[in-house]
């Protein structure tokens, strides 16, 4: 997404404290470097949603799956009485484990390494591209297969893996499309959400090579079973002959040093157990204390983001089992931004996400923007506080703003992440790291004086008032505002004003009594 | 400073000096099931069937001849017995004649067999899930992935109520699968298909 | 019982006959309404834009002008939830303890309309009349901030020759959220069109919702859709009676309450 190299960055001033800003946070905890991965977009949300709003597919494709997925996700989630119980229990699960997150990594790796698996650690992003690259190189493979994972598509390793020489092929249907596709995800669960059967369907008949050539049989039918069946015969041999797979985490408990991966269709068994190398990319949040705590995210998971009882498959392993699957594991821990995240008390909990994306098939606004316009690879409410965390917010500035609070993210997240609040936080943490005045903030400022000396507010209703002249007699103000009011009357009339504010024309006719 | 030493220390960081104490985790849900087995047999056959596996009940003494007619049920009438792979763990009274057993060839080679044959190790009856733990009566894992087919026989006593009791009897250093019906998508257009990557049929036979 | 309204800053300035209507049902239902003069806004503006240091005098002013009253009563569910989740926080995040404590004391004894009606005066019939066919719209933040739930629904009910019918799509956000509304005004935009049509398939006369500044999003669409369909807030529709029977809320504000 954006190629902004270091050297370009506006601010190189040293940090004062308590000054919040890109690149650092005021406790000196880097963020996710610029240059490298998929956090920031090229755009600011605004402008990036104007296009997609006109996109007729678009929509059409979005309303219809969120909602198909909405009514899946109720459904499940009122089947269990003590739903409530479950999503304390998750909060305060993923709360206990940041609380002592160095301990229980440093118990991880212990276990991993006694099973007889690698633990390496990445800072950022480029750091854990570089790691997995030579893990790769030293196997002597110059491609690998890919479970889905969102740590992977954050730093962007696909694309540092082809820059050397490796090809990554990314097996869940979904990421296929969209590499296939040569597309960008655009939900966390279902990366191509934004495409309909046809559009798939197209998609296939271009750029697999089972329907390239002469003679080629073309017959491909838009039918959803018909696509995955054309899936599966692309990508069966390349399972067959993989050698290496890279693949992310769901959970990984501290304990044991188990690893858990949590999908659907077995492309995520077929990498963790053919190939003779496994390489997991794991953010560093990602860990659970106990084998027990599953019994928690195990439930909330799969009904919260498919809206499944359970989802088809999970995989856990710990370590290296003699005879079955793969004898050499790495495990990359991965920090990118997150260290900075957990220094926000308020922020920290969007650590908290298991990655249902249950927040984003709710969101009104994600449902018409779809998850491109949000420019990081977390799109949706989760994104919304996540990326600007990740990277500093003043690199994701848009993003806190690209919600209308309505709260139904809360509602449904399954770890009970207060994503409303943690919004309207990153808004107060962007306000008080701009310097200089904005027209905002003289107006903001300007307001909230009055608004705490009554007789100036009864003088700025009295302004207010004045409104009656523009719109001469008629019940609605002029359409043709200047800014910011333009804003709201491109497509909604605003009332005048009334002659008398309620409160003076009580005291009127109340005389004394308040 | 080595990365890890970094990346620790940025997390000590920013959990400051005074760390604020961990919370109580309330483990209030339901940790069992009190029904009685035969409902929970019963919820297990609802949940099965409604993720599209079939199920076949049988008594102790008829598992072959169940797994058998479950073979016909996924594979057609007329199946050749060398396509069919067992675990090598798996008990002889559960064998049709004439099976394969799984040896330590490459596990790709499995991929040419038209269907393969397990225990499990627990199933959960509220959310349909067989879990197969790598011991030699359920396999390594690549034996329940590969072949298109896969007959799973589960036995009563392993039948638990909800997801706590089925973790509570499980290794967690084992390389544990969780399979709950066949393989599944639904990333287009958020509808659910069956049968992508795993065996697009499962068959169960579950005993007593 | 004594009742301090609290108008809102909106309301206040822009519908006044909001709390006009509010005060009048309160009275007719036999309670003393008092209207404190240095009341201006409850700070959610600034709080929701980022400007939480700036809320800080904006929310003490609150506190002054409230100071002493036994309930208090507000026709905006927005606005109260403000109250009970932001004012404290705000307070205590710029070391105002003492003033956190106050808020919170004061927040307990804040209630929106439909609340107050329901759970404090425990009236559900408050003796209106408007024979008008209509929907309603739980807002946001009245529905999963103070989960006001069916209150609205049996007060409307309860009304004498209104005709309820049901809105699909009800809980899906209007796409008001204060200043969202400007500075995504494409989105907010597309989601208000679809609540309009929405409200436009019920064929209702009048969609009505417990807070003053949604109504003016969906009905200043509305409005400049031409549509004949218009916005009422609640407390209008419950301050109906046979005497005076046709609140505007929008695009022609009531004169009499």
């Amino acid at each position: 997404m954006t190629t902004t190299p270091e050297d370009l960055r506006t601010d190189q001033t040293p940090l004062a404290p308590g000054a919040p800003r890109s690149g650092t946070t005021f406790l000196g905890l880097p963020t996710a470097p610029r240059g490298v991965g998929h956090l920031r977009g090229d755009r600011s949300f605004p402008d990036a949603a104007r296009d997609a709003l006109r996109d007729g597919q678009l929509r059409a494709n979005l309303g219809h799956a969120t909602t198909t997925i909405r009514g899946k996700r109720a459904r499940v989630v009122a089947e269990l009485p003590d739903w409530a119980q479950l999503r304390a229990a998750g909060s305060a699960l993923k709360t206990a484990t940041m609380a002592r997150l160095d301990e229980h990594l440093e118990e991880l790796e212990r276990q991993v390494t006694a099973r007889g698996g690698t633990v390496h650690w990445a800072r950022d992003a480029a750091e854990a591209n570089r790691i997995v690259t030579e893990l790769v190189q030293a196997t002597g493979s110059d491609e690998v297969v890919k479970v889905k994972s969102m740590a992977t598509q954050e730093i962007g390793l696909n694309e540092a893996l082809e820059a050397a020489g490796i090809t990554a092929h990314e097996t869940d249907l979904a990421e296929l499309i969209v590499q296939l596709g040569d597309d960008k995800p655009s939900h966390i669960l279902v990366p191509a959400i934004h495409k309909n059967r046809a559009e798939i369907r197209e998609i296939f008949l271009r750029t697999m090579p089972q329907f390239q050539g002469e003679g080629a049989d073309r017959d491909l039918p838009d039918e959803p079973r018909r696509l995955a069946m054309a899936a599966r015969a692309h990508l069966r041999e390349r399972f067959l002959r993989a050698r290496v797979a890279i693949s992310g985490a769901n959970f990984a408990v501290a304990e044991t040093g188990t690893l858990a991966v949590v999908e659907s269709e077995g492309n995520g068994r077929m990498c963790l157990t053919l190939p003779e190398t496994l390489i997991t990319v794991m953010g560093i949040e990602k860990l659970v204390p106990t084998w027990r705590d599953l019994e928690v995210f195990l439930q909330l998971l799969p009904r919260s983001s498919t809206g499944e009882r359970m989802n088809p498959y999970t995989s856990t392993w710990a370590g290296v089992t003699p005879g079955d699957g793969p004898q050499d594991f790495h495990l990359v821990l991965l920090d990118n931004g997150r260290t900075a995240v957990l220094a926000d008390e308020v922020g920290r909990q969007a650590l908290h996400c298991i990655r249902c994306s249950a927040c984003l098939n709710v969101c009104p606004v994600y449902e018409r923007t779809g998850g491109h316009s949000y420019g990081s690879v977390y799109p949706g409410p989760i994104g919304a506080i996540l990326s600007p965390q990740l990277t500093g917010v003043e690199d994701n500035a848009s993003l806190p703003y690209a919600s209308s609070l309505c709260g139904a993210c809360y509602d449904v997240c399954p770890v009970a992440i207060d994503i409303p609040s943690v919004l309207v936080h990153l808004r107060a943490e962007h306000v008080e790291a701009q310097e200089k005045p904005t027209a905002e903030s003289v107006a903001f400022r300007a307001l909230a004086t009055a608004m705490s000396h009554p007789r100036l507010w009864r003088l700025a209703q009295r302004a207010a008032s004045l409104g009656r002249l523009l719109s001469r007699g008629k019940p609605t103000m002029p359409n043709a505002l200047p800014f910011p009011a333009s804003a709201w009357t491109r497509s909604r009339d605003l009332p005048t004003p009334p002659a008398e504010t309620f409160t003076s024309q009580w005291a009127r006719e109340h005389g004394g009594r308040k | 400073m080595s990365a890890r030493e970094e990346v620790l220390g940025r997390i000590r960081t920013a959990l400051g000096e005074t760390r604020a104490p961990v919370p109580e985790v309330l483990r209030d849900y339901r940790a069992t099931d009190d029904r009685p087995a035969d409902v929970l047999l019963d919820v297990l056959v609802d949940r099965l069937e409604d993720y599209k596996a079939s199920v076949l009940r049988c008594g102790p003494d008829d598992v072959a001849a169940s797994v058998s007619a479950a073979l016909d049920a996924g594979l057609g009438a007329g199946w050749a017995p060398g396509s069919v792979v067992a675990a090598p763990g798996l008990p002889d009274a559960w064998r049709p004649g004439g099976l394969d057993t799984d040896d330590d060839r490459p596990p790709v080679r499995l991929a040419d067999r038209a269907a393969a044959l397990t225990a499990v190790a627990v199933a959960i009856a509220e959310t349909g899930t067989l879990v197969l733990d790598g011991t030699p009566a359920c396999g390594r894992r690549a034996l329940s992935l590969l072949p298109d087919c896969l007959v799973c026989v589960v036995t009563a006593d392993q039948v638990v109520g909800g997801v706590p009791e089925g973790l509570a009897r499980l290794d967690p250093l084992r390389p544990l699968t969780m399979i709950s019906g066949p393989s599944a998508t639904s990333d287009i257009e958020l509808e659910r298909v069956e049968g992508v990557h795993g065996p697009r049929t499962l068959v169960v036979v579950l005993v007593g | 019982m004594r009742v301090a309204l609290f108008a809102t800053c909106l309301v206040d300035t822009v519908v006044p006959q909001v709390a006009r209507a509010t005060a009048a049902l309160l009275e007719r239902l036999g309670h003393e309404v008092v209207v404190p003069s240095g009341q201006a806004c409850c700070g959610q503006m600034h709080v929701n834009t980022g400007y939480r240091r700036e809320a800080v005098p904006i929310v003490a002013n609150h506190l002054r002008a409230f100071a002493g009253a036994e309930a208090i009563v507000s026709p905006s569910g927005s606005c109260v939830a403000s109250i009970h989740h932001q004012q404290a926080m705000v307070l205590r995040r710029a070391g105002e303890h003492a003033l956190a404590d106050e808020a919170e004391a004061l927040a307990a004894r804040t209630y929106e309309l439909s609340q107050f009606l329901v759970d404090v005066l425990g009236v559900t019939d408050v003796g209106a009349y408007y024979p008008h066919r209509v929907t309603y719209h739980p807002t946001c933040h009245s529905l999963r901030l103070l989960k006001v739930g069916d209150r609205p629904l049996q007060l409307l009910r309860a009304v004498r020759g209104l005709e309820l019918v049901e809105l699909p799509g009800a809980e899906s956000c209007c796409g008001f959220g204060g200043t969202f509304s400007v500075k995504n005004a494409d989105t907010s935009t597309a989601m208000l069109t679809d609540k309009m049509a929405n409200v436009l398939s019920t064929h209702a006369e009048v969609c009505t919702a417990g807070d003053a500044s949604c109504l003016m999003h969906i009905g200043g669409g509305l409005s400049r859709l031409r549509s004949g369909t218009r916005t009422v807030h609640l407390a209008e529709i419950l301050a109906s009676t046979e005497d005076a029977v046709t609140p505007h809320q929008t695009t022609r504000p009531a004169v009499t309450a």
